[in-house]
């Protein structure tokens, strides 16, 4: 029994752990935030090879199959094989296929197809799956109003979505982190001056704001436009509430020993700013920058689903959502429509239980 | 504490003012305005044009504008909306009384629900009452508005037991008079959007109830109650339940305000005809005057609502109250 504790206790020739190191240690201990992070690696990681995961492009109509139902590829002996889809004429009943088993076509890997660009810069024609026979279609998640593959539109639709949340972030927290530190280090009218326009912006409700902004450009703007456009949005409000609380944190950290040290070299104040009193909100910040980004995420949702967000025909989450309602009798008829809705709720709640995490972890005092 | 809600109160008007010229400058920086769409229309000629323009003060510069409407607007005039063609006040006072309806029905879905859910979760802590609680709060924290308001659309679309749209049924448009058939279709119209309203806020409002009352039943006072013999139920009901409540009342004015800006997606979603839809029909269409009063009227309420949130606060807490 002796031996063991003493086993376990830290010989005394160890080195000090960083708090780095503290913080890695603590956040493995949270299975649920690991969760979250493995599903936001998966999610982002096909998100980047969309076009290669992706068997369709995402505007690839199939004519011949609107509303076509979810297709499983299902083994045959140990090969995965994907049935014959026939189009069915009834009378009185549209959208009918009749999915034949007994005619079946194996499943392929590293087939050519469609042309993409892969990570938007080579041109590629390899995908991962397919069949390369548009009798024998792969549609995971079916397709929509216009024969579109919904499991490739829901990839490239990712691409977006999940990223404006990335830039958004990286935009709103530059920008509210160098304003915050800056109002918080000189104060006085400097100071004053950007509270008031802080709490100008936030005193506004959000989506009136949005919204009003969004309406300062043309409604029909390219999809490049509008993505650069809704970030640029979504960050002029969100600078705001982050530039507050560094300041907050700003106005105690210019009085350390350290802060008045570097003063006394004669470094700049931007170089203070930046180099000495910023650096010391980063555990803040990472954690407000996780569980602030389905707030970009959701952003881009409510302007594609309100219809001045992304355009047709390109794919996000929120433009899916609004062509799934925009027709519900269609919605009840094809509920795999509704696969963007699930989308968003897992990236959500990923994001949410990954910045739960590291909030508990960044945490010294627990 | 008086001049300090004084103060408050003074310090409403300088963001309101600015907030109205924020969003004048943005409306002027529009493409077009609210006549382009009749430049095509062959049967309006180029005078009439400029004429229904100049009448608009829409031939000036923004500034000139903002002076013109702050004018009337000190007088309490808000002018003639350009689409509907009645004054903007009382457009807004029928929308904006439609969320209020709709603001103040999920209000008291959440608190009369999450109250009484967040006591009974604390008091059997660890049971599997505190366990279902726990997971309904993590399901309504972590399900986004929008999403919970398509769902209960689809609902309401599939089962057919609710409508999917509007305050009320098509059959009492233009009907004065009010019976008891019309408030019931009226409420049945607003049960799903305020149930999905109130989901978020409830789920928040019982964690900190639960939170706050487990926190009480820890102190010394309470032990002490419990020593000289109490029942359990007038412990909780008298002496911890007062306390825990007290940081509840800040939830109260800003979930009021929440309430507020988290009804405009709602709005849209179930087309209810309140400020939030009004706002965007009239950033559609253009209408300037209707846009700068409905975000100031917004701006408005959500001030309100904080500045409430400081009264019950004053109210509740003689801290609070006498510190000048």
């Amino acid at each position: 029994m002796s031996e063991s504790i003493s086993s376990t206790n830290p010989s005394p020739t160890r080195q000090p752990r960083t708090p780095w190191q503290l913080f890695w240690h603590r956040l493995r201990q949270r299975r649920i935030a690991l969760v979250g992070g493995v599903i936001l690696v998966v999610l982002y990681g096909t998100a980047l090879l969309a076009g290669f995961v992706a068997p369709h492009n995402y505007d690839r109509e199939d004519r011949t199959r609107f509303f076509h139902p979810p297709v499983r590829p299902h083994f045959e002996g140990l090969r995965l094989v994907v049935p014959r889809s026939v189009p069915l004429e009834i009378e009185g009943k549209q959208f009918a296929y009749k999915l034949d088993r007994e005619d079946s076509m194996p499943l392929r890997f590293f087939v050519t197809g469609d042309e993409y660009k892969l990570i938007g810069l080579i041109p590629a024609r390899l995908h991962f799956f397919g069949t390369a026979d548009a009798n024998y279609p792969v549609h995971l998640l079916g397709t929509d109003q216009l024969g579109r593959d919904v499991f490739s539109r829901l990839l490239y639709g990712s691409q977006i979505s999940l990223s404006i949340g990335l830039v958004g972030i990286a935009l709103t927290f530059t920008i509210g982190m160098l304003v915050g530190g800056i109002s918080g280090y000189y104060g006085g009218l400097v100071d004053n001056g950007i509270m008031r326009l802080c709490e100008l912006i936030m005193s506004v409700p959000g989506l009136y704001l949005i919204l009003t902004l969004r309406a300062t450009f043309p409604p029909d703007l390219s999809s490049t436009r509008v993505y650069l456009l809704i970030v640029v949005i979504l960050s002029f409000i969100g600078w705001a509430s982050m530039a507050r609380v560094i300041r907050g944190m700003t106005l105690s950290l210019r009085e350390r020993q350290y802060v008045l040290a570097a003063r006394a070299l004669g470094q700049s104040d931007l170089r203070i700013i930046i180099r000495h009193i910023l650096p010391n909100t980063f555990s803040y910040v990472i954690v407000a920058a996780t569980l602030s980004v389905p707030y970009y995420i959701l952003g881009e949702v409510i302007l594609s689903y309100l219809a001045v967000g992304i355009q047709e025909p390109q794919a996000s989450w929120g433009l899916m959502l609004k062509d799934a309602y925009s027709n519900y009798q269609h919605l009840q008829q094809f509920p795999w429509l509704l696969a963007p809705g699930a989308a968003i709720f897992v990236t959500v709640l990923a994001f949410n239980f990954l910045g739960d995490g590291l909030r508990d972890a960044a945490d010294t005092k627990a | 504490m008086w001049t300090y809600l004084f103060q408050r109160l003074l310090h409403m008007i300088p963001i309101l003012i600015g907030v109205s010229l924020l969003t004048f400058l943005l409306m002027s920086l529009t493409p077009g305005d609210y006549y382009s769409k009749l430049e095509n229309n062959p049967q309006i000629t180029k005078e009439k044009l400029t004429q229904l323009r100049a009448k608009a003060h829409l031939d000036r510069p923004w500034y000139v504008r903002y002076g013109y409407w702050m004018k009337d607007a000190l007088r309490g005039d808000l002018g003639y909306s350009l689409e509907y063609k009645i004054p903007v006040s009382e457009l807004i006072v029928m929308r904006l009384w439609n969320t209020f309806v709709l603001a103040l029905a999920a209000l008291l879905i959440a608190w009369l629900v999450a109250l009484p859910l967040g006591i009974w979760a604390a008091v059997r802590k660890d049971s599997w009452v505190d366990r279902g609680c726990a997971m309904i709060a993590f399901l309504g924290l972590s399900i986004p508005e929008i999403l919970l308001g398509l769902m209960a659309l689809l609902f309401a679309y599939a089962s057919g037991w609710f409508p999917v749209s509007g305050v009320e049924s098509n059959r009492y448009i233009g009907v004065e008079d009010w019976d008891a058939a019309r408030v019931l279709n009226r409420l049945h119209h607003l049960t799903l959007p305020a149930l999905v309203l109130a989901a978020s806020s409830l789920a928040g409002i019982m964690r900190q109830m639960r939170s706050n009352l487990l926190d009480t039943l820890r102190a010394d006072y309470v032990t002490a109650a419990r020593a000289r013999g109490l029942s359990e139920g007038w412990v909780v009901g008298k002496h911890a339940l007062r306390n825990a409540i007290n940081p509840l009342l800040t939830i109260f004015g800003y979930s009021l305000a929440g309430l507020l800006s988290g009804a405009f997606i709602i709005e849209n979603i179930f087309s209810w005809p309140g400020l939030g839809r009004l706002t965007l029909e009239a950033l559609t269409s253009q209408d300037y005057r209707l846009v700068v009063a409905t975000v100031v009227m917004a701006t408005g309420l959500l001030m309100v609502g904080n500045f409430i949130a400081d009264l019950l606060l004053a109210w509740s807490d003689p801290r609070i109250r006498l510190r000048e």
